[in-house]
């Protein structure tokens, strides 16, 4: 027992402890991508609050030409992928969470991941538009 | 050990210790606290945002579609149906922003004092408001 208390038995394989898995059969990527994805969205949450305040109210033309700058059309980009990663990556947490039964689970997941995807991509289509033709 | 329901919250680290299992509070008899509340606000908004969503979505597609459709989604959030979701929008956006922020510092390893915890609390829900007010305050000047 003493030499047990000096050393502590490691209970998982040197693999196990290499990969970094615990119980939840996962590593850390989806925890590390919510938060880059977060860091990501502070600044671009404040470059797109000030540019929607300077369009409002404007006609559709003002928003076509604003969108239209390579600088705005990247910036665009980046905010709509950052949102819907973090947002998927956010609602599977309270999904798994909250729905207890397997089935319904993965339903609800694939669901969400779908409209999150198809979502995403409508936002994404519709930037690089009026980023070449606008 | 007092009662044999103990047993069940023997847990082992991975280092082999054997520990107390740390047990979660069940809502039902857990009375509400600042860090309780504000953590449930910070999901509910996330939440909130992932639909509100939709809004940013229709706005684009349709600045990328038509004058016609560009006047609709106008239309709509000029309405007033349309500011009260714009504005919800707006202040889940700045909770879950500010609230963000707190968690991401929380990530790194500061603020995890107790008093600490309780003013960057009280910090978020202050910011949350001065925030939407100014985003609100600005837009509307500049219409």
């Amino acid at each position: 027992m003493a030499d047990k208390a000096a050393s502590p038995v490691i209970m998982r394989s040197m693999l196990g402890q290499v990969r970094g898995l615990g119980s939840a059969k996962a590593g850390t990527a989806h925890w590390w991508a919510q938060r880059m994805t977060a860091v990501a969205l502070v600044p671009l949450t404040l470059w797109f609050v000030c540019a929607v305040i300077r369009l409002a109210g404007l006609p559709r033309a003002a928003v076509v030409d604003w969108a239209a700058s390579p600088l705005t059309a990247t910036l665009l980009v980046a905010l709509v992928l950052a949102t819907f990663h973090h947002l998927q990556l956010g609602l599977q947490v309270v999904m798994e969470d909250y729905i207890h039964r397997d089935r319904p689970r993965m339903l609800w997941l694939l669901v969400m991941k779908a409209a999150a995807a198809l979502l995403g991509l409508a936002a994404l289509i519709a930037v690089l538009k009026l980023a070449f033709t606008g | 050990m007092t009662d044999v329901r103990e047993a069940l919250m023997v847990g082992r680290t991975s280092d082999g210790r054997t520990v107390r299992r740390p047990l979660s509070p069940h809502l039902q008899v857990y009375k509400p606290q600042i860090t309780s509340t504000l953590s449930i606000f910070h999901r509910f908004t996330g939440i909130a945002l992932s639909v509100g969503t939709l809004l940013l979505v229709w706005w684009l597609v349709a600045a990328a579609t038509s004058d016609a459709a560009y006047a609709s989604v106008s239309g709509f959030i000029r309405s007033p149906v349309g500011y009260l979701l714009l504005f919800g929008w707006t202040a889940a956006l700045w909770y879950h922003f500010c609230s963000g922020i707190r968690h991401l510092f929380w990530d790194v390893g500061y603020g995890f004092e107790l008093p600490t915890v309780h003013a960057t609390g009280k910090a978020v829900l202050v910011a949350t408001v001065v925030l939407t007010l100014l985003t609100w305050v600005v837009g509307l000047a500049t219409l």
